[in-house]
């Protein structure tokens, strides 16, 4: 077996962190989830107030969104700027 | 080495410098998100020039026809999207600003269709669109709630809350900045995956994915960055005014 340099280990390590990184991205899902379930509920008791209901709903998506966000950004500089590796 | 590397190697969504120049000792690039600014700015101007030269020549009382009704419908959606979320007081005075980034924001979102890398995949593109959001949120606290009221709301359930109010204030620019950013970045990321790693099988389909990350998901960035930068003005505006 050839001998692992340590650039080599720690781009290896670099790919684990940036699927253990992409972790992140379970929280948002089920915010997003609830957030819709919620909203769908809204729609079925008041019909008339779908579009209020749907930008509310959409707003608040996108701010849960955020911390999945920063999960992704991690795993991709960890992958494709390789700031460790240098 | 070599196979270690092999995502790497292939897959392309990073900026590229075009050419280098020299500014008062600083090496500085021109790079693709330039390129696909001006041009993203030039398609917008022409738009803008064409539409005004439409409109000039349609005589009060006409019925618009065309262009000019289409642009008549679009102005009137921002108008009441920025209508809804301002009230009637304000709106006059930003409609103009939130049409424009609005504008600005979904060209750009949209222009990976035209095989752009889209300028707002690039942090230096939506960190200053963030700042400028973050002056206008305290320049419009500072002018409606002077300066009593900006103290009062820094020390707001109690003064001992001030350095955590001040770092929630400083969090509003970098997550404004960062959602768009990262949204469209992880677009551009996954259709330069597709392009590269599944090359030989990538044919049609990509397209339904082009549909979804850059016009879905770009039309609901642009929407949320312009919600969320109305909604903090008028948080820091307040109730009563």
């Amino acid at each position: 077996m050839n001998q692992v340099t340590g650039v080599e280990l720690i781009k290896a390590c670099s790919a684990i962190g940036a699927g253990l990184a992409v972790i992140a991205g379970i929280g948002p899902g089920v915010g997003q989830g609830i957030a819709a379930g919620y909203a769908a509920s809204a729609v079925g008791r008041n019909p008339g107030a779908q579009g209020a209901i749907r930008s509310t709903m959409l707003l608040g998506q996108a701010v849960a969104e955020t911390t999945g966000l920063y999960g992704l950004l991690i795993a991709i500089l960890l992958l494709f700027v390789q700031p460790l590796a240098r | 080495m070599g196979s270690y590397a092999l995502a790497a190697t292939n897959v392309d969504f990073m900026i590229h410098g075009l050419f280098q120049y020299e500014l008062f000792g600083q090496k500085l690039w021109i790079t693709t998100t330039h390129v696909s600014t001006l041009i993203v700015m030039l398609i917008l101007l022409i738009f803008g020039i064409v539409v005004k030269t439409k409109v000039s020549k349609v005589k009060p009382g006409d019925n618009p026809k065309g262009l000019v009704s289409a642009c008549e419908i679009i102005v009137e959606k921002l108008d009441d999207m920025v209508l809804n979320s301002m009230g009637e007081k304000q709106y006059r005075k930003f409609a103009n600003y939130i049409g424009t980034i609005f504008g600005f924001i979904l060209l750009s979102n949209i222009s990976g269709l035209l095989g752009l890398r889209p300028p707002t995949a690039d942090y230096g593109v939506t960190f200053p669109m963030a700042i400028i959001t973050f002056c206008l949120i305290h320049y419009n606290h500072f002018k409606y709630q002077k300066v009593k009221g900006v103290i009062a709301d820094l020390c707001d359930p109690w003064p001992i809350w001030a350095p955590i109010n001040i770092i929630s204030d400083f969090a509003v620019p970098v997550s404004l900045s960062l959602r768009l950013f990262a949204n469209v970045l992880s677009g551009t990321a996954i259709m330069a995956l597709i392009y590269a790693l599944l090359s030989k099988v990538a044919i049609i389909w990509p397209a339904a994915l082009h549909f979804y990350f850059d016009l879905f998901s770009g039309a609901i960035q642009t929407y949320v960055f312009c919600m969320l930068t109305m909604t903090y003005i008028t948080n820091a505006i307040g109730e009563e005014n």
